[in-house]
């Protein structure tokens, strides 16, 4: 009669086994004693002065790139300069005159929750910061 | 209508309203996000390793490898080393080709009727390609996933998702294994329902785990490109789960929450689905054994001493009794006395 106990090839399916579930815990074995804190991006004194942004604050964390990437193609294909936002203000869509011109320090602003998502916005591939180009 | 396709729409539909809805209840943030996501992990671990052992514990009396090719037989004769592989060298080769390019099912034929009653076999190839892109594209998209669970992201993860997005379709950039899976996901689907053969057999549990699969797609992608989710945010509370400090993050939104309890929901099912092919695979006697039971000597493991009585102990015991009967036996008994010369035949 088959013994229910005992395990075929017990060395291979322990290994296999193992395999799993380190695979499965990655995550938490790979990030032990680190202490990874969210990044708190740095206004800047200009910036908090303005109090606010193009949009509500809530919209630019989440959809700043998506409305880059509009003012891009309207710019480009448009030629048109000028972004009027929903309360009426007016903005000239630039990242490099306007976006930068109020969050000066793209390594204390930008960069940080960038590379906390692990994003590489092409963006910067050819819109140099003036300040890291010197 | 079919019933099968119906009763996993239908709960796959629940599963999302539980969800929208559950977290906007009292601690509902810390049930879906913090509660099921650790209990479904756990299940899938236990459940998996508990499957497998069962799996570990049958028997496999027979060599049973499905062979494609010749044998290996005399020098002369060119054997197929990989498709009837003799070797453990050749048992791994042909594994990680079919774990890595489904191989077996390259060979996939549609059998039909033609012209009336002529039988025709057809070469298929979508059902490979289609699942080929199901499997590559799921775990590119889950690699991918890695970078709300490091921190730092190690560089090949930042590599891939480069590589996923290098068409730089839109902002944020098109992630084509996404697209990919859900091309894939409403194929399979599809294939399904269409022919009516593949359709006369599927159960909910082969509709199921496509809708939850797709359901875990939609909801990546919508959150991705079109309702917006606070990236940081998600990873701030992805890192407190995975560095063990749970705690729920405000205003992450509820198609973040459905995502994570569609994965949740897959995990636990998992163990207990069809899904445990992927442990399966490597389980299987028609796949991980070696054609060589002519030249190798494997004993049924389920052999238990069976307790034997040879001939010549027979005849031991009963030598006497059969020369008196004049049966003939092998050893002849041994004249005692130079008396009895007439007892023997
Ligand atoms: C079976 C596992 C999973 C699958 C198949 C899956 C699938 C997807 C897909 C297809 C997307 C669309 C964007 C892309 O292609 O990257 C996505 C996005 C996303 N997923 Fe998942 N997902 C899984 C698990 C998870 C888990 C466990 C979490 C977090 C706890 C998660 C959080 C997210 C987030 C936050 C996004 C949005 C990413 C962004 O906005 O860039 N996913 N997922």
């Amino acid at each position: 009669m088959p013994n229910k106990k005992q395990m075929y090839d017990k060395g291979k399916v322990v290994i296999g086994l193992c395999i799993l579930v380190a695979l499965m815990t990655f995550p938490f074995w790979y990030n032990l004693g680190k202490a990874a804190p969210a990044p708190e991006p740095k206004l800047s004194e200009k910036a908090k002065a303005a109090k606010e942004c193009v949009m509500p604050k809530a919209y630019m964390t989440s959809g700043h790139m998506q409305l880059l990437n509009e003012w891009r193609d309207t710019v480009v294909r448009d030629a048109k300069r000028i972004y009027t936002n929903p309360s009426g203000k007016k903005f000239n869509m630039s990242l490099s005159n306007t976006c930068l011109d109020c969050h000066v320090e793209k390594a204390e602003f930008c960069d940080k929750c960038h590379n906390y998502a692990s994003v590489t916005p092409y963006c910067w591939d050819c819109h140099i910061d003036p300040k890291e180009a010197k | 209508m079919n019933i099968s396709y119906m009763y996993s729409l239908i709960a796959v539909i629940v599963l999302f309203l539980l969800a929208y809805v559950g977290v906007n209840f009292p601690g509902g943030e810390v049930f879906f996000g913090i509660i099921i996501p650790y209990l479904a992990l756990i299940i899938f671990i236990l459940g998996f390793i508990n499957r497998v052992i069962d799996w570990a514990r049958s028997p496999v009396p027979f060599r049973i490898p499905t062979t494609c090719g010749q044998q290996k037989t005399l020098p002369w004769i060119k054997s197929a080393n990989i498709d009837n592989p003799t070797t453990t060298g050749g048992v791994v080769v042909r594994m990680i080709l079919e774990v890595v390019f489904l191989r077996s099912l390259f060979r996939n034929t549609k059998c039909e009727l033609k012209e009336g009653d002529k039988i025709s076999y057809e070469w298929e190839k979508w059902l490979w390609l289609f699942s080929l892109t199901f499997h590559w594209a799921f775990f590119t998209v889950l690699f991918r996933h890695l970078r709300l669970f490091t921190e730092p992201v190690p560089a090949c993860v930042e590599l891939l998702a480069k590589l996923d997005g290098f068409l730089q379709i839109g902002m944020p950039g098109l992630m084509l294994s996404g697209v990919a899976l859900l091309a894939a996901v409403t194929f399979l689907f599809l294939r399904r329902i269409l022919i009516p053969q593949v359709k006369y057999i599927s159960l909910g549990s082969d509709y199921f785990p496509l809708f939850l699969i797709f359901g875990i797609a939609f909801t990546g992608i919508l959150m991705r490109y079109f309702t917006k989710v606070d990236i940081v945010g998600v990873k701030e509370f992805t890192m407190s789960l995975v560095t063990l400090n749970p705690h729920v993050i405000k205003g992450i939104g509820g198609v973040f929450y459905v995502h994570l309890f569609f994965v949740s929901v897959l995990l636990a099912y998992f163990p207990f689905s069809k899904l445990m092919h992927l442990g399966g695979i490597f389980m299987s006697p028609t796949r991980n054994l070696a054609n060589n039971s002519r030249a190798k000597r494997h004993v049924n493991p389920w052999n238990y001493p069976v307790k034997i009585h040879t001939y010549d102990a027979y005849e031991d015991e009963f030598r006497e009794k059969m020369v008196e009967v004049g049966l003939p036996v092998e050893k002849m008994i041994a004249p005692e006395t130079p008396e009895e010369p007439e007892e023997k035949e």
